[in-house]
């Protein structure tokens, strides 16, 4: 119970922490705090429709959130989420642009399939070099992302632009407007709630059910806990880590599709950057996953979170004229202060467990 | 291809090799100091961004390239102080509490640049100085010794890096806790504050990286590394945690995008494939990360907190 109570509130200090810091950056700027507070809300809840983009902005968060839970539970560090995205994206609107005929009920749950595989893929590749190369998967996954960025600006400029684009000689980098049969349906008249959100949502409570009710998922987390004691109960930790990553990208990936189906422009469009189509949701999905206790489930309000303050420095912005790359430097600090919580967490509850307050359980929390 | 191998041309490709390897150079020098000493830096990157917006402003109000190198210097020197407590003596997971930093300072400095800034302003970049004779040397005078000043320091450090780490014993405590903390420390060698200073040592060097970068560009714009830091990172590993393993990593670097520059330059590589030569750098490194990661070994304490028992 005091353990349970811990562990939820030293991460909630630690937000609070870093909160205060952005109230001393807002300072800093020339803003009152309590107005910057008031816009972002406004900005993240004030109506209807910015609740719905609140909740569409938090989707590839929990995505590649619970994907992250997947790989950090099975000790492998996917920083890939970026690379991973684009990846699926890319694969589910070259599937979009094969078959565009198909009717909707085929072809939505087909191009979130294509992004699935595509993240998936690029999950894979690093997950196998880490166990089959011994190649470090965070500089892999790293590299990767650099590798997709340019290979995304090749297929925009190059063989996927809009025929239109050449025509015009205009040769904005984007595709042309992708079949309406894929558009990801709403469900809420006059919002952009579309059917994505309860698709990420799924995927979380899936992301559970694999990793703690499952066999699949009771080897993954052996290998995360002990790779040798894994081992030594017959269990393959290469092929583990590579099933872990590939699980983790597909959640990337599809990420990737419902941003592209999921946008107001039906297309995919770069602006040379890897933030510039990702939101940097394959860096922020990290943020929100850790922030929810590397719980898949605990990942979806955490992300829910991260996607308000987004929506809310949009607003920040608008109203204060606030940059909103503030909201990116709030999440850097909210990383740095709940990584180094979590030790202080660890080493409360063993304070509290030698003072015999309580009996230590079995069930660690911890993510090292 | 021809015109490529032309004298002129590839004097200029050299030149221009040692200048990007410059950035690369400093900020894996520093990285492998903390490695040795079993600490894993993946907030370089966020680092470089920081100390090379301030750097960039330092120039655009004073004027002083100096006072702009100096200032990059301290940025990451105050970067090595906050994440030297963190991993040090919060024992946070580094390779995470790393992509803090990064996203920290992805954040912070594009906040300050639309914020002090707006739109890009070219500045003064740092003057070439030619070394007396050696300069005069025909076409390799040209490609060595008329190099700025940043330059000379990051080359100069290869050596002065690798006899601190091996011939010093300052060096052989960043080693030892690097390799063996128990043991260092039942040997009265203070685990935390060799690390700290490891720690402080490399992030001083990324911030140096970052001023070299801003500085041999003239300009600065948001996420202005595109990734370099974590290629340094990767150095690191591709140079087998030596500092001239490291040199050698960052000048291939530098060869692969003056020649890919050069190649855009000259029409060798048509425009559409542009994007395309662009994916080299990350490609070659995650090609030599496999053929190295069987080969050498790592500190065996890196990225593991120490706590005495």
């Amino acid at each position: 119970m005091i353990k349970g109570v811990l562990g939820a509130l030293v991460p909630l200090l630690a937000a609070l922490a870093a909160f205060a810091f952005g109230a001393m950056m807002l300072v800093t700027l020339g803003a009152s705090p309590l107005a910057g507070l008031d816009a972002m809300l406004d900005g993240a809840f004030g109506s209807g429709s910015r609740i719905a983009a609140t909740a569409v902005k938090a989707t590839p968060l929990i995505l590649v959130g619970a994907g992250i839970t997947i790989a950090f539970r099975t000790s492998v560090i996917n920083i890939g989420g970026e690379g991973q995205i684009i990846a699926g994206a890319l694969l589910s609107t070259v599937v979009a642009l094969s078959f565009p005929n198909l009717p909707a009920f085929i072809l939505v749950p087909l191009v979130l399939l294509s992004g699935a595989v595509g993240g998936g893929i690029l999950g894979a590749v690093p997950g196998a070099l880490k166990a089959y190369a011994s190649v470090n998967e965070i500089l892999s996954t790293i590299m990767l992302n650099l590798v997709m960025v340019q290979f995304m600006n090749f297929l925009l400029r190059g063989p996927l632009i809009d025929p239109f684009e050449l025509e015009a000689g205009t040769r904005i980098p984007q595709t042309q407007r992708l079949s309406d049969n894929a558009t990801l349906p709403t469900l809420l008249d006059g919002t952009r709630l579309h059917i994505g959100v309860p698709v990420a949502i799924c995927a979380a409570v899936g992301a559970y059910l694999i990793l703690w009710r499952t066999p699949t998922g009771f080897r993954l987390r052996a290998v995360g806990y002990s790779p040798e004691a894994a081992r030594a109960a017959g269990i393959s930790v290469k092929r583990n880590i590579t099933l872990a990553m590939t699980l983790s990208g597909s959640l990337g990936g599809i990420a990737g599709a419902i941003l592209v189906f999921g946008s107001e422009g039906q297309r995919m469009v770069t602006d040379g950057s890897a933030a510039g189509f990702t939101g940097s949701a394959g860096f922020n999905g990290i943020v929100a996953a850790l922030f929810g206790g590397l719980h898949p489930l605990w990942t979806i309000p955490s992300a829910m979170l991260f996607g308000a303050l987004l929506t809310g420095a949009t607003q920040l912005q608008r109203v204060l004229q606030v940059p909103a790359a503030l909201a990116v430097a709030l999440n850097g600090i909210i990383v740095i202060f709940v990584i180094s919580s979590t030790p202080v967490r660890g080493w409360l509850q063993r304070s509290l467990a030698d003072s015999g307050l309580f009996n230590r359980s079995s069930d660690t929390a911890g993510m090292d | 291809m021809g015109e490529f191998f032309t004298l002129s041309v590839l004097v200029a490709t050299a030149a221009s090799a040692i200048r990007l390897a410059t950035p690369y150079l400093l900020a894996s020098l520093g990285e492998t100091v903390g490695q040795r000493s079993g600490v894993l830096n993946l907030g370089v990157d966020g680092v470089m961004l920081l100390s090379a917006f301030f750097s960039y402003w330092t120039v655009l109000e004073t004027g002083n390239l100096w006072l702009a190198v100096l200032v990059g210097l301290v940025v990451g020197l105050v970067m090595g102080l906050l994440y030297g407590v963190i991993t040090v003596f919060l024992n946070a997971t580094q390779g995470i509490s790393g992509i803090g930093i990064f996203i920290f300072g992805l954040g912070l400095s594009d906040l300050l640049f639309r914020q002090l800034v707006g739109t890009p302003k070219p500045v003064r970049r740092l003057p070439n100085v030619d070394i007396p004779l050696l300069s005069d040397i025909p076409h390799l005078g040209e490609a060595l010794f008329q190099r700025n000043l940043l330059t000379y320091l990051a080359f100069l450090l290869v050596p002065v890096t690798a006899l601190l780490l091996t011939r010093t014993t300052f060096g052989l405590n960043i080693r030892s806790v690097g390799d063996n903390p128990q043991a260092a420390d039942s040997l009265g060698v203070s685990v935390e504050r060799t690390r700290f200073v490891a720690i402080l040592i490399g992030n001083s060097m990324a911030g140096l990286a970052g001023a070299a970068l801003v500085l041999q560009l003239g300009i600065f714009q948001p996420n202005l590394t595109q990734g370099l830091g974590f290629i340094a990172v990767a150095l690191v590993y591709f140079g087998a945690w030596r500092p001239i393993g490291v040199m050698g990593g960052a000048l291939l670097y530098g060869f692969v995008n003056a020649t890919v520059l050069q190649w855009k330059a000259l029409g060798i590589i048509p425009v559409s494939g542009s994007d395309l030569a662009n994916m080299a750098p990350a490609v070659l490194t995650i090609l030599a990360l496999i053929v190295v990661a069987r080969r050498v070994h790592a500190p065996s304490a890196l990225t593991k907190p120490f706590t005495r028992h």
